[in-house]
């Protein structure tokens, strides 16, 4: 079953409060608390934040050495840092999906989680569905399918269709509408998603986007 | 009015004066055809699903910084002082921007032709005005330095609602007053003697509330400057009005140093109609640090500061016939449009949908201290058609009329507001056909439920202003020696799907595959004039455009076949070959060209043609029709409304691509069932601050909220005279009447009429409660 969001928070702070997590990491919950009486947060408790940190992560496949901050996330350091621009900013406090990745397979959100959290895990994000320049097959559904408008909610909607289908190959209309419930659309082409997620299975089944 | 209600009014005034003396030369209208019509992929799917589309918050260029924004935090307040030292010294940081830096003090217009604030106004009319900006060498050090600025603010009191705002008083938001321009009224016949006419006479007062656009890309730009010569990624909805022209009159620079790129675009909805003070912002520090600056707004300011769709509180007293004619309609709306002027007129379509010789219409706008209204997808019409379209199914009850047959019975052909034929109308396809493929007659003679899960239906017509597009727009259509096409053109691809009808179109008219074509647009530097997509005018107003381009490049292929073969234009043909492509003559292939060989012939490696739109038929009006219908069941016990079902009959002219149609019309008709049930904005009464500024608290319809059964059905009226192409606009069509038709359905499940917008469990539980009480 495709992992519920507030279980995805919960899971995420790994011993920081989900309050802490936000009001220290999280941009924009920064920018609510900027709009506040600024003597209330004083800039030495958010300066300390740790000096940077080399993390290795492996990142669809590869290894990758990262000189990070420890507050930074998983999402700001697969974008800013190593150019993997497939993963989208939306809401940057796990509400919308855009940055849905898979961690060991599972959906995460990576605004949600912080790169020095994802050592020892195997990251994949929508670069990594691809084989060279062909799509994988839950892609190849999608553009079937006309399953976006404006396309920026995308790449989260296929990773959490890839992490479902992963977990439940051949999934019911149902179970595809909670698959994708941790992820918004504003374009709405909810219809077209439902769409596409059964032809990924279907794919997926016959073993390739062919 | 609103610019965009303005634009659309010089859009009519446009398509009722021929544009220039020639004529364009005519185009045949196609018979059958190979690919306009089909369901098929947009041509830039890969890019989107691959996640190679470079979106504007994805432009990451070499020595880039990132700049942060502090805004205002209280609903109404004069910045005193503001002391930077401090934020200077943090860590990473490059520069700080505040309304007394060099170059910084501006007057603000945005898309207007009266500066209402500065660019760093120190009068604070909203939590969300801008104060000071910073950039620094990451997002996070941007951020923390924007909370290391000390403001001094004295507070002052503030309002919310139009009440608060015409005391005697009332804190001030601007000189004039809290009075954003003149009440407008607009007549036409009697009211007075329509009503005396009438059978019966029904008045109600509607609310709707405030809905945020909430695009999933934030709002923002990145700026780069190379001596004198800037270019800005925007995400716009407009490369050239909304952000190439305010930005040279803004900065004063010339408009051939600007170069603006937005290729693909996370969603606008009207919100990015025009330009955001980020983009001046990021461009004053780009310039200031010699550095390039990304500046994205965070979730939360999306919800404060960059526009969203206004109330309205409208009193609708309606009269009709026993057999249904109606004999009057009288609309009087207050509404609020934030802390600036911003367009909230709700009346037209009032108006305008149906024959009604008596309508007087009253709309007044007030400032408050809160976010501005922007357009936002059919500005006023959701609203409009809310009090319009409750108000028909009253009217219908009362003289004991089927909704459907009322709203028939008072179809007309001619513009009501404009008295001039539409070019074609196929509202009444939309309630007939509509009301079939529904199963209107059946659902309503079904029996209802007597336990606490109740079900009903209900409809909703309604129309919009725009739809039509008009000059000017340029596509350029540029064809190489083997046949392949490349398309430029300045218009966007909101998500609608522009490029891939414009190759359709292309492709149709060329008769080469679709594959054939590539589509370059939103560059200028590279792309000719597109106006901005607005009012759905962009398919109506650059596929004609596209078409007039390749019909160009054809006669002059066709020409040059024609003298060379010896035999009349009318008898040749593009043949696709794998190895050349080729004119041939139908009579006798034998006889053909391949389109290397007359290129060569002439000394050209490529045939170009430039297609501009042809003016609008004159003394005609064009305009999208639709009627949505919806069943919904509503849970007595606990307020909960479903949508069970929802099927929208749009008439928006020729379907280019049936998968995309299919795919806006979801779209709008979604949107709508958040405006109708769940989405608004809630703002705190003690502290004047939005409570629900995140994804969290205000409520976007989700994949679970969407019916399965959810239908789309096109209506073609076969307009031979709109454009070249017969097509009209969608996006906010099929937004429209929504709403009103899911109100209409609980109207018929509960028996109490949900007059105030979104129908939450709250509202419902009100209604009931209230009915139970008689």
């Amino acid at each position: 079953m495709p992992e519920d969001p507030e279980e995805q928070c919960c899971k995420s702070h790994q011993g920081i409060s989900r309050r802490g997590f936000l009001s220290t990491v999280s941009v924009g919950a920064v920018a609510a608390v900027s709009l506040g009486n600024p003597s209330e947060a004083p800039a030495q408790e958010i300066e300390a934040v740790g000096d940077s940190v080399t993390i290795n992560l492996s990142i669809n496949g590869s290894k990758r050495k990262v000189v990070v901050e420890p507050r930074w996330t998983l999402l700001y350091v697969l974008r800013d840092m190593l150019g993997l621009t497939g993963t989208k900013i939306g809401c940057e406090r796990g509400e919308c999906g855009a940055c849905t990745v898979l961690v060991d397979g599972k959906t995460r959100y990576a605004c949600l989680m912080l790169a020095v959290e994802a050592q020892e895990h195997e990251i994949t994000t929508l670069e990594g569905l691809m084989d060279g320049e062909k799509l994988g097959p839950v892609q190849q559904a999608f553009a079937e399918e006309d399953a976006f408008q404006c396309g920026f909610c995308t790449p989260g909607q296929i990773m959490a269709v890839e992490g479902l289908l992963r977990q439940n190959p051949n999934p019911t209309f149902d179970q595809i509408r909670l698959g994708v419930s941790g992820n918004l659309c504003r374009c709405a082409a909810y219809q077209h998603i439902f769409k596409a997620a059964a032809k990924a299975a279907e794919l997926r089944m016959k073993g390739g986007a062919a | 009015m609103s610019d965009f209600y303005e634009e659309l009014e010089e859009s009519f005034r446009l398509s009722f004066e021929p544009q220039s003396s020639e004529t364009p030369e005519k185009i045949q209208p196609w018979g059958a055809t190979r690919i306009v019509g089909k369901a098929l992929p947009r041509i830039d799917a890969y890019e989107r699903v691959a996640g190679a589309a470079e979106y504007t918050y994805d432009v990451i260029l070499p020595n880039m910084i990132h700049a942060a924004i502090l805004r205002s935090p209280h609903a109404h307040a004069m910045v005193k002082s503001i002391d930077t030292g401090a934020a200077e010294k943090m860590p990473g940081v490059v520069a700080v921007l505040t309304g007394k830096s060099p170059g910084a003090d501006l007057p603000w217009y945005g898309s207007r032709t009266v500066a209402q604030s500065k660019l760093f106004d120190p009068h604070c009319r909203y939590e969300g005005d801008e104060v000071a900006a910073v950039a620094a060498h990451t997002p996070y050090q941007a951020w923390d330095a924007i909370k290391a600025i000390k403001v001094v603010y004295e507070e002052l009191p503030f309002i919310l609602d139009q009440e608060s705002a015409l005391k005697p008083n009332a804190p001030k938001l601007h000189e004039s007053g809290n009075t954003a321009g003149d009440p407008r009224v607009t007549r036409r016949g009697d009211v007075a003697k329509g009503f005396a006419e009438a059978d019966v006479v029904l008045e109600e007062t509607f609310y709707t509330s405030i809905q945020m656009h909430v695009p999933m890309e934030a709002h923002g730009s990145v700026v780069k400057w190379d001596g004198d010569k800037v270019t800005i990624w925007d995400s716009t909805q407009g490369v050239y009005d909304a952000v190439l022209l305010p930005f040279a009159r803004t900065m004063g620079i010339p408009i051939n140093n600007i170069r603006v790129i937005c290729r693909y675009f996370g969603g606008g909805f009207g919100s990015k109609l025009e330009i955001g003070k980020y983009t001046i912002i990021a461009a004053l520090l780009a310039r200031k640090t010699g550095q390039p600056v990304k500046l994205m707004l965070s979730r939360e300011e999306t919800l404060l500061a960059v526009g969203n769709r206004p109330d309205a509180k409208m009193t609708l007293k309606a009269g009709v016939k026993k057999d249904g004619t109606l004999t009057a309609l009288q609309l009087t709306n207050v509404a609020t449009c934030g802390a600036y002027s911003g367009g909230t007129s709700v009346g037209f379509q009032v108006g305008e949908l149906y024959k009604c010789p008596n309508v007087q219409i009253s709309e007044s706008t007030f400032y408050i201290n809160a976010g501005r209204a922007r357009a936002f997808r059919a500005p006023g019409f959701p609203a409009g058609n809310w009090c319009l379209e409750q108000m028909m199914d009253m009217l219908a009850e009362k003289i004991g009329m089927d909704p459907v047959e009322l709203r028939l019975k008072n179809f007309t052909n001619v513009s009501q507001s404009r008295n001039f034929p539409y070019t074609s109308t196929g509202l009444r396809e939309c309630l007939t056909e509509g009301s079939k493929a529904f199963g209107w007659k059946e659902a309503r003679a079904a029996k209802k439920s007597s336990g606490h899960i109740k079900r009903g239906i209900g409809l909703a017509a309604g129309l919009w202003q725009g739809g039509n597009g008009s000059p000017p727009y340029t596509a350029e259509i540029r064809m190489f020696s083997d046949g392949g096409v490349t398309i430029k053109t300045g218009a966007m691809d909101l998500g609608t799907g522009t490029k891939t009808v414009a190759a359709m179109v292309a492709a149709e008219e060329l008769g080469i595959p679709l594959e054939s074509v590539r589509v370059i647009n939103a560059d200028t530097a590279v792309t000719p004039y597109g106006q901005s997509s607005g009012g759905s005018m962009t398919l109506p107003g650059l596929i004609p455009a596209v078409r007039r381009g390749a019909w160009l490049v054809k006669r002059q292929l066709f020409g040059w076949a024609a003298e060379t073969l010896g035999v009349p234009v009318d008898d040749l043909e593009l043949k696709v070959d794998p190895k050349a492509n080729a004119i041939v003559s139908r009579s006798s292939p034998d006889k053909k060209k391949t389109i290397q060989e007359l290129m060569q012939a002439h000394g050209v490696m490529d045939v170009i043609g430039i297609g501009n739109r042809d003016p609008n038929p004159a003394n005609k009006v064009t305009m999208p029709f639709a009627a949505h219908f919806a069943e919904v069941e509503v849970n007595t016990k606990t307020g909960d409304v479903r949508v069970v079902r929802l099927l929208g009959a749009n008439d928006s002219g020729r379907v280019i691509n049936r998968k995309t149609f299919d795919n806006q019309v979801y779209g709008g008709m979604t949107m709508g069932q958040g405006y109708a049930l769940t989405e608004k904005r809630v703002m705190d009464r003690q502290t004047g601050k939005m409570c629900n500024a995140n994804f969290h608290d205000y409520k976007v319809p989700t994949a679970l909220d969407v019916p399965a059964d959810h239908k789309v059905l096109p209506i073609d009226p076969g307009d031979s005279e709109c454009n070249i192409v017969g097509c009209k606009g969608l996006g906010e069509p099929a937004h429209v009447p929504v709403a009103s038709a899911i109100a209409n359905a609980i109207y018929d499940a509960i028996g109490v009429r949900p007059t105030h917008g979104p129908i939450d469990n709250r509202t419902i539980l009100e209604l009931l409660s209230k009915k139970d009480r008689g």
